[in-house]
């Protein structure tokens, strides 16, 4: 059971809210691997628990909430959910990055986005204010801000809904994670500004050994992105395999109604 | 308050962001015009950035327009007092792009829920709980968790609020940026049919930003492109999706992803395509289609078909409008 290879191993994990004065169990005991730069696809109903899945391995609960966790999560043989704060603070934006659903509110709205991708670079990269302005002037190039030296000086409230969601991309990436958490990152980007994404997200697992958690609603990008698919319902995985082999003959009734029901633009010799 | 002709009227709607320290005004939304039929829908896709929400919030005069006019029902709203447009507030409905920011943190969903047919007493008082479970069951959530807060949702189930919220007043006209973006297949589905019988019970239209293509083709009759603040291209759903006339159409076109591994592999492997624009403000001389706009003083726009407009601006290099555009 314990993979050497295995960057990521997850064991058993539960997670439950209290929810009206009564314990209640969001995920049910899952277990799932990712390689070192291995990119790993998440897909299942909304509510079926793959947010609070990603947060556990970044041990943070949902604001405003308190969630027990249970089971084991162990990244390069540390379990996060026993390891010191201290130590887990560090694991977080350098080791492991992620990508929220709610880009507005993970960014600081008082702050110019360019400063909080410089706090980033100088904490975790160690980088001086100097460096790390060209480079994050260098980072919101790459996930095609126009103009980025310019709208660096930008709040975020000045962005459109997907330019903040490509500034969370590039903090994320910004310190090289090993591991990029990534919760539904282009669902404000068109597609083709996704596909620059998308090919971004790709060449850093190409170059820097970077895995990849993605979860998306979307089976266009998970088909192009990754290796292996788990399928979540109700809190449990149910069907899990190689991307290919899943696409072509999903085994359980879910991942079929859920292949069944994904919408197909008509548009014959297009998009070829 | 019926009046005749369209439902919603957009000329030549202009947002200018104020020019800061070193830097030029932003012009956001540049000319854009367009009207949408009772009971119909526009799909409105295009660039991130472009001006898809800026333009939604300047219809609502939720973001004050430099130009143009936004008729609903026959009204200018932009030169309306407030009080006549907190009246109009009632037929029209913003479902935002960003569910969670746009639920009051300390709120519950029944409060939320409430809050509109209370500010519009839209049902009597001690109907309102009846009401706000309605509509709860109406987006395909349980009436149970009304007394929850936001927080405790999940991504799409706070969407799905939102989407409750909008509908609580029964509006004419809801703009709708990304409404479904972050659902689930099967619960897009759903929506989406919600929205359907909606339009076709209460006659509402909707303005239906969103950058799934598949889901634009499902539930717009029109749809418009956006790129750099101006409108591209608009037309018949079909007609843009089947032969569409303006190079970045095609580019987006091309570039929706396919759920299938072995070809959206293939895909992503190629190198993206660049754009190549021309047609550039200011330039003089005669347009891809022969006309010169500068000196005749006329929009840069033409018809292609009946109802199918495109910009001349913009065009690759040599291409013909008529002809195969060559791939770009
Ligand atoms: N802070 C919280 N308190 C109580 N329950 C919560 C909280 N956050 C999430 N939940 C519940 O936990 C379940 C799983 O939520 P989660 O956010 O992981 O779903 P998801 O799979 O990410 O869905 P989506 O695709 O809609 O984002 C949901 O039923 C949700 O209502
Ligand atoms: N309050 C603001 N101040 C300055 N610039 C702004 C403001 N709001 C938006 N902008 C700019 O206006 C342009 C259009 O933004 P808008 O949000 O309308 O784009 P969008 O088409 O909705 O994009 P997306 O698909 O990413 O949501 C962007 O360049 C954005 O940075
Ligand atoms: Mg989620
Ligand atoms: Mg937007």
């Amino acid at each position: 059971m314990d993979d050497p290879r295995a960057l990521l191993q997850v064991r058993d994990l539960t997670a439950q809210f209290n929810r009206d004065g009564v314990p209640s169990r969001v995920v049910n005991g899952i277990s799932f691997d990712i390689a070192p730069g291995e990119a790993v696809g998440f897909v299942g109903e909304s509510g079926c628990g793959k947010s609070v899945t990603a947060r556990a391995i970044m041990r943070l609960a949902p604001e405003g909430s308190s969630v027990a966790w249970g089971g084991r999560i162990l990244f390069r043989g540390r379990d996060l959910l026993r390891i010191e704060e201290r130590e887990m603070r560090d694991m977080r934006g350098r080791r492991i990055a992620m990508v929220f659903q709610d880009p507005m509110t993970s960014l600081n709205p008082v702050m110019t986005v360019g400063a909080q991708i410089d706090d980033m670079l100088c904490r975790h990269a160690g980088l001086s204010r100097r460096a790390a302005r060209r480079r994050t002037v260098e980072l919101l190039g790459l996930v095609g801000i126009r103009d980025p030296a310019l709208r660096a000086d930008d709040h975020p409230h000045q962005f459109s809904g997907g330019m903040r969601q490509r500034v969370l991309i590039a903090i994320a990436v910004s310190c090289q994670p090993d591991l990029l958490i990534a919760d539904e990152p282009t669902t404000a980007l068109d597609v083709t500004v996704q596909a620059q994404i998308l090919r971004l997200l790709m060449r850093l697992g190409r170059e820097l050994g970077m895995a990849l958690m993605l979860i998306t609603h979307d089976f266009g990008v998970i088909a192009g992105m990754v290796e292996r698919v788990y399928v979540m319902h109700g809190g449990d995985i149910v069907e899990s395999g190689e991307v290919d082999a899943l696409f072509a003959g999903p085994q359980h009734p879910y991942t079929r109604a859920l292949l069944a029901a994904v919408p197909r633009i008509e548009t014959a010799g297009r998009t070829t | 308050m019926s009046a005749p002709g369209p439902l919603l009227r957009v000329r030549d709607l202009c947002v200018t962001f104020p020019a800061r320290r070193g830097r030029p005004p932003v012009r956001a939304v540049d000319h854009v015009s367009f009207d949408i039929e009772p009971g119909q829908t526009l799909g409105l896709v295009g660039e991130s950035g472009s001006g898809k929400t800026t333009t939604g919030r300047a219809i609502l005069q939720l973001q004050p327009a430099s130009g143009g006019s936004v008729r609903l029902l026959g009204q200018e709203l932009t030169a309306m007092r407030r009080a006549d447009l907190r009246a109009m507030r009632r037929h029209m409905q913003f479902v935002l792009q960003n569910p969670y920011s746009s639920l009051h943190p300390r709120m519950t969903v029944a409060q939320i829920l409430a809050e509109p047919l209370t500010v519009h007493r839209s049902v009597p008082r001690e109907r309102i709980p009846e009401r706000v479970a309605e509509l709860m069951t109406l987006v395909g959530m349980d009436p149970k968790v009304v007394h929850r807060y936001p927080h405790e949702f999940s991504g799409g189930q706070r969407q799905r609020v939102v989407i409750a919220r909008a509908l609580a007043v029964n509006p004419d006209f809801v703009v709708c940026d990304e409404p479904v973006s972050a659902l689930d297949v099967r619960t897009q589905a759903q929506i989406v049919d919600l929205l359907h019988s909606l339009q076709e019970k209460l006659r509402l239209s909707y303005l239906f930003i969103a950058h799934d293509l598949a889901i634009v083709r499902a539930v717009a009759h029109r749809v418009a492109v956006m790129y750099g603040g101006r409108l591209v291209e608009l037309g018949d759903a079909a007609r843009v999706y089947d032969s569409p006339a303006h190079p970045y159409t095609r580019n987006l076109l091309d570039a929706v992803p396919i759920p299938d591994p072995a070809r959206q592999r293939a895909k992503l492997a190629e190198a993206a395509p660049e754009p190549q624009f021309r047609g550039r403000d200011g330039e003089t001389g005669p347009c891809v289609f022969g006309e010169d706009h500068a000196a005749s003083g006329t929009p840069a726009w033409h018809e292609v078909a009946p109802g199918h407009g495109v910009s001349c601006r913009f065009w690759p290099p040599g291409a013909c409008p008529g002809q195969e555009l060559p791939r770009i």
